[in-house]
Parts: C-alpha cells; sequence; structure tokens
C-alpha cells in the first residue's frame, strides 16, 4: 500500500473552544489508484489532506492521535528536514485556486524550476530547460516562449496545468489534488481532468482527488470515501456507491443534486445543516439531519460496518438504507 | 439597532389591516405573454490609453446584440462560461449597468430609455438576487434592516408603521425565523443568508426576479434547499426568472428555456428538452458534453468533446461566427459571415424539437447527454 492513514485526529484551538476537524479516519491509497474524498466544506477533507502533507498549521492544528503510512513510514514520526523531503518529490499537492498558489512576482519558468534547483541541486540554466519540458508535458502551447511568463499572463485553465506540472516534476509517487477544477469553466475543466487522468496513468501514480462535485468523481475515481462532520461514513468502489449508497447522507447528497440527463420534480433536500464543529451532535453525527435517525443514532456512535467486500458504512441502519 | 427601534414603535401602533404583502395591483398581462423583451442589447467598454488625454483603443465588446423574451411565470435560464457576458446582461436588465445601444422593453416600454421617476417605478418590479451571500449584504446592518431597507427607497409598498410586520412575513416566506430578525448576516449559514438576499429581492414585490448564480456559493446538500424555495416561490407569487448560472444541471432543473451565451452572444436558445436533448449549436454540444454526470456507468458510453484553447479576449473577438476559433466544423464561411441567431435552414420546415434557434452555418442535430 502506498499511503495508509490511520486513526487520524485533528483538532484547531479557537477562541471559542477546541473545534474537532478530523476525527479518526483511516484509508488508503495504492499506486495507480484513485481515491475521491467527497464532502461538504468543514467535511474535514482538506485537512485530512493537509496532515498528509505535513502543511497544516500547527498551531492552532494538533494531531492528538493516528498514523500516516507512506511507503511503510509513519510519517508523524519524522523530523521536519525528512518531511521536507518527502514534500513535492514524494508525494504532491494539486491546489483549487492556482493564482493565488503562484508566486505573482516569479516566471513561471522560475518556479518550475525551482523544483528542481532545491530538490536535485540542478543549475538555473538546465532547471529552465526542465521547466520547458514540463510544460510541454502538460500541452502549454508555445512553452518555449512562455517559460518567462509572470502566472497573470496565463488563463486559469493554463495556470491550473502550470499547477500539474509542478506537482509532476520530480515525478512524485502520490498527488493530492484539492478541488483541482473547481474554479475553472466546464469546458477548461474536462480538459484538465483528462490531462491529469492520463498523466496518471503514465506515471502509476496514486491520485486522492478532494472534492464535492459528484460528476467529477463518477467520471474519474476507482473509489471513494464521503467525509461528514471529520468522519468518514461511507467508502466504497465507485459504481456500487452510486447504485446502491449504504449511508443516508451518501442517498441524500445523490438524491439532492439536478441531474443535466433528466428534468426531475422537486428536489429532495436534506433538512438541516451541517454541524458546528465545535459542538458535534453525540452519537452519529448526521443523525439531527437524517430521515432514519433512532434513539441509538443519538447516543451511540456507529463504527464502520463491512457492508460488503470493499464497502463499509458508518451507519446503524445500513442493511435497511440498502434495502430502501 | 436604534432603526430597527424605530420601527418597532411603528409596528406595534397600527398594524392592523389584514392585505398581504403580496401582488400589486397592476399585474394585468396574462400568462404567456412575454414581460421582458430585450433586442440587440449591447455594453461595450472602453479601453483606454494615457492617463490626461484618454484615447479609446478599442472596446471589450461584454455584450454584442443579445435579443431574448421573458415570459409570465416562466424561468430563462442563461448559461455560459466565464467572460460570456451573462452577469453583465444580469447587471443591465435591473439598470446597474447602462447599455451601450438596444433595447430591453418590460411590458412595452423601453426601461433605457426612463430616467427619475419613471425609472425608479420600473426598478421595483425587476429585483435581483446575488451570488455570494458573503459579500452581498452589510455587515453592520441587521437582517430587519437590510431587508427593509427596500421600502426606504419605495415608501410607497409599506408605510413605515407595517414594516417591521412585512419584514417577518418575508422571513418566513424564505423559512427563516421571523424572530431572527434582529440578528445579524454573520450569525446565519450561507444557506440562510441567501435566503436573506431573496427575502430582500421579494420585499417590494417584484415581477421579474434576476438571479446570477444564486446557488453556486452553497454546498451540495443546501443547494437544493435553496432551489425548491426559488421554485415555490414563483409558483405562490407568479413570478418570472431570469436564472443565470454555468452549472448546466441546476440550470436544467430549474428552466422552462435555457439560452447559451458565448464570447457576448447567445447561441443557441430554446426549451430545456430542445436544448439538452436536440443541441444543434457545436457550443452547445461540446459544453453539455463537458459536463460531469454523477453515474460511473454512463463514464464508458459517453461521447465527450474536448474543445481545444480557450475563451478568445471580448476586446478582440474573432471575425464571423466567435466560436470558429475552437470549433471542429469550422470552414471559410465562419470567418466571413456572421451566423444569425434563427432556426436553421436545413429545418426550417421540420417539425422537430432540432428546428428552434441556433446561430451555425453547419447546424446538426447531435445528442450528447444520455438518456
Amino acid at each position: 500500500m502506498l499511503l495508509e492513514v490511520r486513526d487520524l485526529h485533528v483538532e484547531f484551538k479557537t477562541r471559542d473552544g477546541v473545534a474537532k476537524a478530523v476525527n479518526g479516519v483511516n484509508y488508503s491509497v495504492d499506486e495507480g489508484e484513485t481515491l475521491a474524498v467527497l464532502g461538504e466544506s468543514g467535511s474535514g477533507k482538506s485537512v485530512t489532506a493537509q496532515a498528509v502533507m505535513g502543511i497544516l498549521d500547527m498551531p492552532p492544528g494538533r494531531i492528538p492521535q493516528g498514523e500516516i503510512f507512506f511507503q511503510g513510514k509513519d510519517l508523524l514520526k519524522l523530523k521536519e528536514d525528512q518531511r521536507r523531503k518527502i514534500r513535492g518529490a514524494e508525494m504532491a499537492m494539486i491546489f483549487q485556486d492556482a493564482l493565488s498558489s503562484l508566486n505573482p512576482v516569479l516566471s513561471v519558468g522560475e518556479q518550475l524550476g525551482e523544483m528542481f534547483v532545491v530538490h536535485r541541486g540542478m543549475s538555473k540554466k538546465d532547471s529552465r530547460a526542465k521547466a520547458v519540458e514540463l510544460m510541454d508535458r502538460v500541452r502549454i502551447p508555445a512553452a518555449k516562449e512562455r517559460v518567462g511568463q509572470y502566472p497573470h499572463q496565463f488563463s486559469g485553465g493554463m495556470r491550473q496545468r502550470i499547477m500539474i506540472a509542478m506537482a509532476l516534476a520530480l515525478e512524485p509517487k502520490l498527488i493530492i489534488a484539492d478541488e483541482p477544477t473547481t474554479a475553472l469553466d466546464v469546458t477548461v475543466q474536462a480538459q484538465v481532468m483528462d490531462l491529469l487522468a492520463e498523466l496518471q496513468r503514465e506515471l502509476n501514480m496514486g491520485l486522492i482527488l478532494i472534492t464535492h462535485d459528484l460528476g467529477v468523481v463518477a467520471d474519474v475515481a476507482d473509489k471513494i470515501a464521503v467525509m461528514y462532520a471529520g468522519r468518514i461514513v461511507e467508502t466504497a468502489p465507485v459504481k456500487e456507491i452510486y447504485a446502491n449508497p449504504a449511508h443516508p447522507y451518501t442517498k441524500g447528497l445523490l438524491e439532492s443534486i439536478p441531474r443535466l440527463d433528466q428534468k426531475g420534480q422537486e428536489l429532495y433536500a436534506i433538512k438541516g445543516l451541517p454541524p458546528n464543529l465545535l459542538n458535534i451532535p453525540p452519537g452519529c453525527a448526521f443523525n439531527p439531519r437524517c430521515p432514519m435517525a433512532q434513539d441509538i443514532c443519538r447516543s451511540k456512535v456507529p463504527p464502520l460496518f463491512d457492508v460488503a467486500e470493499g464497502r463499509q458504512s458508518a451507519c446503524h441502519f445500513w442493511k435497511e438504507t440498502l434495502d430502501a | 439597532m436604534p432603526e430597527l427601534g424605530k420601527d418597532t414603535s411603528g409596528t406595534t401602533s397600527g398594524a392592523t389591516e389584514a392585505s398581504s404583502w403580496v401582488g400589486p395591483s397592476t399585474r394585468s398581462v396574462s400568462r404567456g405573454e412575454s414581460i421582458l423583451e430585450v433586442r440587440d442589447l449591447v455594453k461595450h467598454y472602453p479601453l483606454t490609453q494615457g492617463i490626461i488625454r484618454k484615447k479609446q483603443v478599442g472596446a471589450v465588446k461584454a455584450v454584442d446584440g443579445v435579443s431574448f423574451d421573458l415570459g409570465r411565470g416562466e424561468t430563462l435560464g442563461i448559461v455560459g462560461e466565464s467572460g460570456c457576458g451573462k452577469s453583465t446582461v444580469a447587471k443591465m436588465l435591473v439598470q446597474l449597468e447602462k447599455p451601450t445601444s438596444g433595447a430591453i422593453r418590460y411590458k412595452g416600454e423601453d426601461i433605457t430609455e426612463l430616467s427619475g421617476r419613471a425609472l425608479k417605478a420600473v426598478r421595483r418590479n425587476i429585483q435581483m438576487v446575488f451570488q455570494d451571500p458573503y459579500t452581498s449584504l452589510n455587515p453592520r446592518m441587521t437582517v430587519g434592516d437590510i431587508i427593509g431597507e427596500p421600502y426606504e427607497i419605495h415608501p410607497e409598498v409599506a408605510p413605515k408603521g407595517d414594516r417591521r410586520r412585512k419584514v417577518q412575513e418575508l422571513l418566513d416566506v424564505v423559512g427563516l425565523n421571523p424572530e431572527y430578525i434582529n440578528r445579524y448576516p454573520h450569525q446565519f449559514s450561507g444557506g440562510q443568508r441567501q435566503r436573506i438576499g431573496i427575502a430582500r429581492g421579494l420585499a417590494l414585490n417584484p415581477e421579474i426576479i434576476v438571479a446570477d448564480e444564486p446557488v453556486s456559493a452553497l454546498d451540495v446538500s443546501v443547494q437544493a434547499q435553496v432551489i425548491n424555495l426559488l421554485e415555490k416561490l414563483q409558483q405562490e407569487f407568479n413570478l418570472s426568472y431570469l436564472f443565470i448560472a454555468h452549472d448546466l444541471s441546476i440550470v436544467r432543473h430549474i428552466s422552462d428555456r435555457v439560452g447559451v451565451m458565448y464570447l457576448g452572444r447567445v447561441v443557441e436558445i430554446g426549451t430545456d428538452a430542445e436544448i439538452y436533448e436536440h443541441p444543434t449549436h457545436p457550443y452547445t454540444q461540446a459544453l453539455l458534453s463537458a459536463v460531469p454526470v454523477p453515474d460511473p456507468t454512463a463514464r464508458d458510453h459517453r461521447e465527450r468533446i474536448i474543445l481545444s484553447g480557450d475563451v478568445p479576449s471580448p476586446a478582440n473577438p474573432p471575425s464571423g461566427c466567435r466560436f470558429r476559433t475552437r470549433c471542429w466544423k469550422a470552414q471559410e464561411r465562419c470567418a466571413q459571415e456572421v451566423p444569425l441567431l434563427a432556426v436553421p435552414a436545413v429545418f426550417r420546415d421540420a417539425d422537430s424539437p432540432a428546428a428552434h434557434d441556433s446561430a451555425c452555418h453547419f447546424a446538426e442535430e447531435r445528442v450528447v447527454v444520455p438518456r
């Protein structure tokens, strides 16, 4: 297994108390595999990824519990300088907003080349040639002429390609993409997702795709982990979860999105709001919004029950949900 | 808070008449008739050079000849990618931007030529709901002040003493607790804030609501709540919506008719079934095929049209058909001749859903959404 996250907890100290952002997450990714982590804002999907990358702000963040095994090593036991060697070279991250993730006063060539200067000790001149090569690889037209340009001179789709190029520079084993196409237009989104999937196949990388878009997940993922209030509530191979969800939250999400290929009647709406992380409801965090909630849901946190081969659901009533 | 206190004192004294806040007496146009007609709407933003003597060196052609009708009680969806001019159209409809040329006729009257009192009267009937519920509400005003502010400008809609009650009714209508009237925007979630924005849009009993990306800032599970609310309000008050969004699935769900924009022009317009099931313009086809469908079994047999390149700059749009630089069908004629938005000649006599307005010289039907 390339990456294995075990019982990870992350909390943030705030003025109003301790926000429990991640409450015992387990997931794993193999080489060449795509795991989609699906969730709404505040579900802990990005915080988990930041903990894996080692880019959490600590303090106010804290990891009180958990292990992150990457190629057999527990990353949380490593020293910062050891982690820095892994970050960028072995695992890399693609962020949502390319414009604010790129340095506006450095040319894209310098930013791409920096990877080689820092990690590989290359000279500036050689690193520039490498930068051109990378830009070609992510299919930026006229790479040679554009390598000296600044981020603002590129369109949104091209900037996201540069982010991808930067993440791929040292051919990492694992890529974490946090909402990589959310800020892009539909036609450009398709171009960028295609490119990412193709490069992943080519380099046999593991990919963690963090998103809230059920459509994007269906298009590219192998397996999926649905998060709610800092926990994984359901995990399954992608085809099975869409055909037959085993958790009421997943089911509600799937029913609440309008479909391009159907003109529906009134949408199903999950009532209420996601919980406040300072004050997560006892028992199952989804119980105040769940149509199936019983007494046990308010008192006992549901563990991840094995539903089928490779499928788990954190619902006391997963059988009833599947049958419904 | 002090201002609200003022309102309260008025309410308690004399709000006895039971008239509902809804429905101006002027509503006489029958259903099916168009309430808004937009003709050849153009908005060019000048590009200037020089600091002292500003010389115009060009123009960003944000909207360049857009025409459509909006029927009473109807929802017209406008879709398109960023920079296609859809938000500029919205701003012109509510007269936040003055068109360079063209007409916006509300019940037959061109509102672009109105000013003063006449314009004010029209504005009452065309209201807007904005995209971002975090920045479109003043953080220092209470919810009551925000929703009641339109009454300051149009006091004829609600006499002073009646306002607090009306605001509370509005809160109830959009599904918020009327007792939240003294709270501030930061005390609400994103979905609740959007409800506040909608309540403000409804305050003056408008006939038309222009909604610019009203749910795109919201979480998936909350989006459905707000869309259902918009649909409920439309039926209840016979509202006409111009619904602008980039999410094609949501637009299909809520719209009766859909217009597709590209680089300042409408390229195709028709009923939702005509556009989604029988698109004839290559851009619409590419756009629809690129939308991820939440169904993993569809990914293997779905046809995808991946466009190359980016949208050209609106300051210097391509000649002829504006889509030709990214179109796989483009020929010499596309560079010479601007295609008109009309039923293409091949379909003119056809009794088929493909016979709807499409601005393409080589229009042909192609099914891209799996059924």
